[in-house]
C-alpha cells in the first residue's frame, strides 16, 4: 500500500519507478503481483485520436475603441460569443463560413474549427472577424485583425468529453459506401474501424474509476491539464467482462489545459470525408500504483479488451442497439477480423504509435520529478445510465 | 542482351508537348515495356503522366533523351503521390485500402506507418482516407 503523497515523494527526490501500461504486464508476469506493486510508483497510459467535443475558451483582449463581441469568427471559422465581451469558445466541428459540407455528398471538410485549434497551437498567425450592435462603453461596431497565440491572453482548452473509454468498431452492412466519423465504411462489411488505444488507453487500465477522478492532473497535448468533471455522456454502469473492463463505450473525462504550453504534434485537425471535420489530442494519465489491485488492473491486455461490433448503415442511426460480435483489440491490431465467416479488414483511427510516444514521455516527466500525481478531489460516478433523447409533446 | 530494369517516372509535359504519341516512340523505338499507373493529359494543358518503364540501362537512358527533346520535365523518383511523414499520425486508416502495402506498419510493436514509394501505384485510395491530410497527388 502506497499513498499519493509518498508516490509523490518519491518522484520529487527522482527515484520514482514508472512503466508505461505497454510494459507493465511482462514486469508483473516475471515479478509478480505484490513484489511489483512494492516496486512500481506509477505506471502511464494514453491514448491519440479524433475528439469532437473539443474546443477551448480564447480572451483576445481589448481594442480601442472598445468592442463586445457579439457574432465572431476566426480564419472564417464561427466562434461563440455569447459570453463576456471578448472571449470567445472556438468548438473543433464546426465549419468554415462557406463549406458546402454535405451539399455535394461526400463533402471533403478540408477546414474547420479543428484546424484553426491546430494552427493556433503551432503558433500561426491567424485573422478575427468579429461584429456588434454597439454599446455607449463598447461602441465598435466591427473589427477585422490578426493574432498568434501569443498575443492572446488565454487560450484555454476546454473539451466536456475527451478519453472515451471503449468504442464501437464500425463495419457497413448496406449495399453502398457510407461516410462516418469513424471513416469511410465500403458496402458489404468489405472493411471495419476502430478509435481506441486499447491496453494503453486511460480509463481501460482504471475500469472503476479508483485513481482517475475530478481533479486527477493529465497530460494534454503536452501542457499539464486536469479532469474538470466527468465527461458528458459519463455512464460507468455498463456491460463488463471478468476483470471489469466495459464491452462499451462507458466512461469518459472532461479534460482542460492551457493551450499555450500545448505541442503541435499532437493537436491536430481532422477531416472526415462525408462527416465533417473534428480535432485529435493526446492525452496522458498517470495511475498511482496505490495498491496490488491497482496494478493488477493496469496488467490488462489488448486481447482482454472486448469492443462492440456495429453496423453503422442501420443499427447504429436507427438505434437497434444490435451488436454483430465482440472483437478484441488483439484481432482488430492485427488488421482482420472474422465476422460470420468472413475476413474483414480493419483499420485504425486512433494512433497507437503517438499514443505510445505520449505514454513514455509521461512517464519521462515523471522519472525528472517534473509531473506529479494528484488525488481526485471527488471520484467519477460509478452508476450513471445514458439516458436517450424522447421525442414528445409538452 | 543485357539485363533489363525497371524505373519509375513522372512526365511532367508542358502545355504544348501533349499532342505528341510519345508514349508509342518510348515502345517502338526504345524497346520499353511500359506500365501506366496514372496519366492527366488534357488538350490545351499541361499533362501528367506516371508509369513504370522496363528495358535495359542504355534503352531507357536513349529514350529518356529522346523524350526531353520534347521538353518535357522527367522526374526519376517518381511522386505523383507524396505521404509527409511529419503530418502522418500514424493512426492506420489507410493501410487497408492501400493495395500494394507501400504504406504499412514498420513494426506491429511500435505501429510506425511508413511509405514504400516504389510499391505505389498511384491509386489514390489514401488520399480518400486519410483524415490528417498527410498524402497528397501532384495532380
Ligand atoms: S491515414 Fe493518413 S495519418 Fe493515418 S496512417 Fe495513413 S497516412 Fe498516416
Ligand atoms: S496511392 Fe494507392 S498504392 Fe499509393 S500509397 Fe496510396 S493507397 Fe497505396
Amino acid at each position: 500500500m502506497k499513498t499519493y503523497e509518498q508516490i509523490n515523494d518519491r518522484i520529487e527526490s527522482g527515484k520514482a519507478v514508472v512503466l508505461t501500461a505497454d510494459e507493465i504486464m511482462d514486469y508483473v508476469d516475471k515479478k509478480g503481483v505484490a513484489a511489483a506493486a512494492q516496486e512500481v510508483d506509477v505506471v502511464t497510459t494514453a491514448t491519440f485520436g479524433p475528439m469532437c467535443s473539443s474546443g477551448c475558451f480564447l480572451n483576445f483582449g481589448h481594442s480601442k475603441p472598445k468592442i463586445r463581441m457579439s457574432e465572431a469568427w476566426v480564419e472564417d471559422v464561427l466562434v461563440y460569443a455569447g459570453i463576456a465581451a471578448v472571449d470567445v469558445y472556438l468548438g473543433a466541428t464546426q465549419l468554415r463560413h462557406g463549406d458546402p459540407a454535405n451539399m455535394y455528398y461526400p463533402g471533403e471538410f478540408r477546414y474547420g474549427g479543428g484546424h484553426v485549434i491546430e494552427d493556433l497551437v503551432a503558433g500561426k498567425t491567424l485573422q478575427l472577424f468579429a461584429l456588434s450592435y454597439g454599446t455607449d462603453e463598447y461602441p465598435r461596431r466591427e473589427i477585422r485583425t490578426y493574432f498568434t497565440i501569443h498575443d492572446l491572453n488565454q487560450a484555454i482548452m476546454v473539451n466536456p468529453r475527451n478519453c472515451y473509454q471503449n468504442y464501437n468498431v464500425a463495419v457497413n452492412d448496406s449495399d453502398r459506401t457510407i461516410y462516418t466519423y469513424l471513416g469511410i465504411l465500403e458496402p458489404g462489411r468489405k472493411n471495419a474501424t476502430y478509435c481506441s488505444a486499447g491496453q494503453l488507453s486511460p480509463l481501460l487500465n482504471d475500469p472503476y474509476y479508483e485513481t482517475i477522478g475530478v481533479g486527477t492532473r493529465v497530460w494534454l497535448a503536452g501542457a499539464q491539464g486536469h479532469v474538470y468533471a466527468e465527461g458528458t455522456q459519463h455512464a460507468g454502469d455498463c456491460e463488463r467482462t471478468g476483470n471489469g473492463v466495459p464491452m462499451e463505450g462507458a466512461g469518459t473525462l472532461a479534460l482542460t489545459a492551457d493551450m499555450k504550453q500545448m505541442r503541435p504534434e499532437f493537436v491536430r485537425g481532422v477531416s472526415l470525408r462525408g462527416y465533417g471535420v473534428s480535432l485529435a489530442l493526446g492525452v496522458g494519465v498517470p495511475i498511482p500504483i496505490l495498491n496490488e489491485e491497482v496494478l493488477q488492473r493496469t496488467c490488462v491486455r489488448d486481447r482482454d479488451i472486448l469492443a462492440p461490433v456495429v453496423d453503422y448503415s442501420v443499427d447504429y442511426p436507427q438505434k437497434t442497439g444490435r451488436v454483430i460480435r465482440y472483437a478484441n483489440y488483439e484481432e482488430l491490431r492485427s488488421g482482420e477480423i472474422e465476422i460470420e465467416g468472413k475476413k474483414v479488414a480493419v483499420g485504425s483511427l486512433s494512433s497507437y504509435c503517438k499514443a505510445l510516444e505520449i505514454a513514455n514521455r509521461l512517464a519521462d516527466e515523471i522519472r525528472r520529478g517534473e509531473f506529479l500525481v494528484s488525488r481526485p478531489i471527488a471520484p467519477l460516478p460509478r452508476h450513471a445510465k445514458m439516458k436517450p433523447l424522447v421525442i414528445r409533446e409538452k | 542482351m543485357s539485363q533489363t530494369v525497371t524505373k519509375k517516372l513522372m512526365l511532367f509535359f508542358p502545355k504544348c508537348e501533349c499532342e505528341k504519341p510519345i508514349i508509342y516512340h518510348l515502345v517502338k523505338d526504345h524497346n520499353l515495356i511500359v506500365n501506366i499507373y496514372r496519366a492527366k493529359v488534357t488538350p490545351e494543358e499541361e499533362g501528367y503522366l506516371v508509369l513504370d518503364v522496363t528495358g535495359t540501362e542504355q534503352d531507357i537512358q536513349r529514350a529518356m533523351d529522346f523524350v526531353r527533346t520534347f521538353n518535357v520535365t522527367i522526374n526519376t523518383t517518381g511522386k505523383g503521390v507524396t505521404w509527409d511523414e511529419h503530418r502522418c499520425t500514424h493512426c492506420g486508416q489507410c493501410l487497408p485500402r492501400c493495395p500494394t502495402k507501400a504504406l504499412h506498419f514498420a513494426d506491429q510493436a511500435t505501429r510506425q506507418v511508413v511509405f514504400d514509394e516504389a510499391e505505389c501505384i498511384e491509386c489514390l485510395a489514401c488520399i480518400r482516407v486519410c483524415p490528417f491530410n498527410a498524402c497528397a497527388s501532384a495532380f
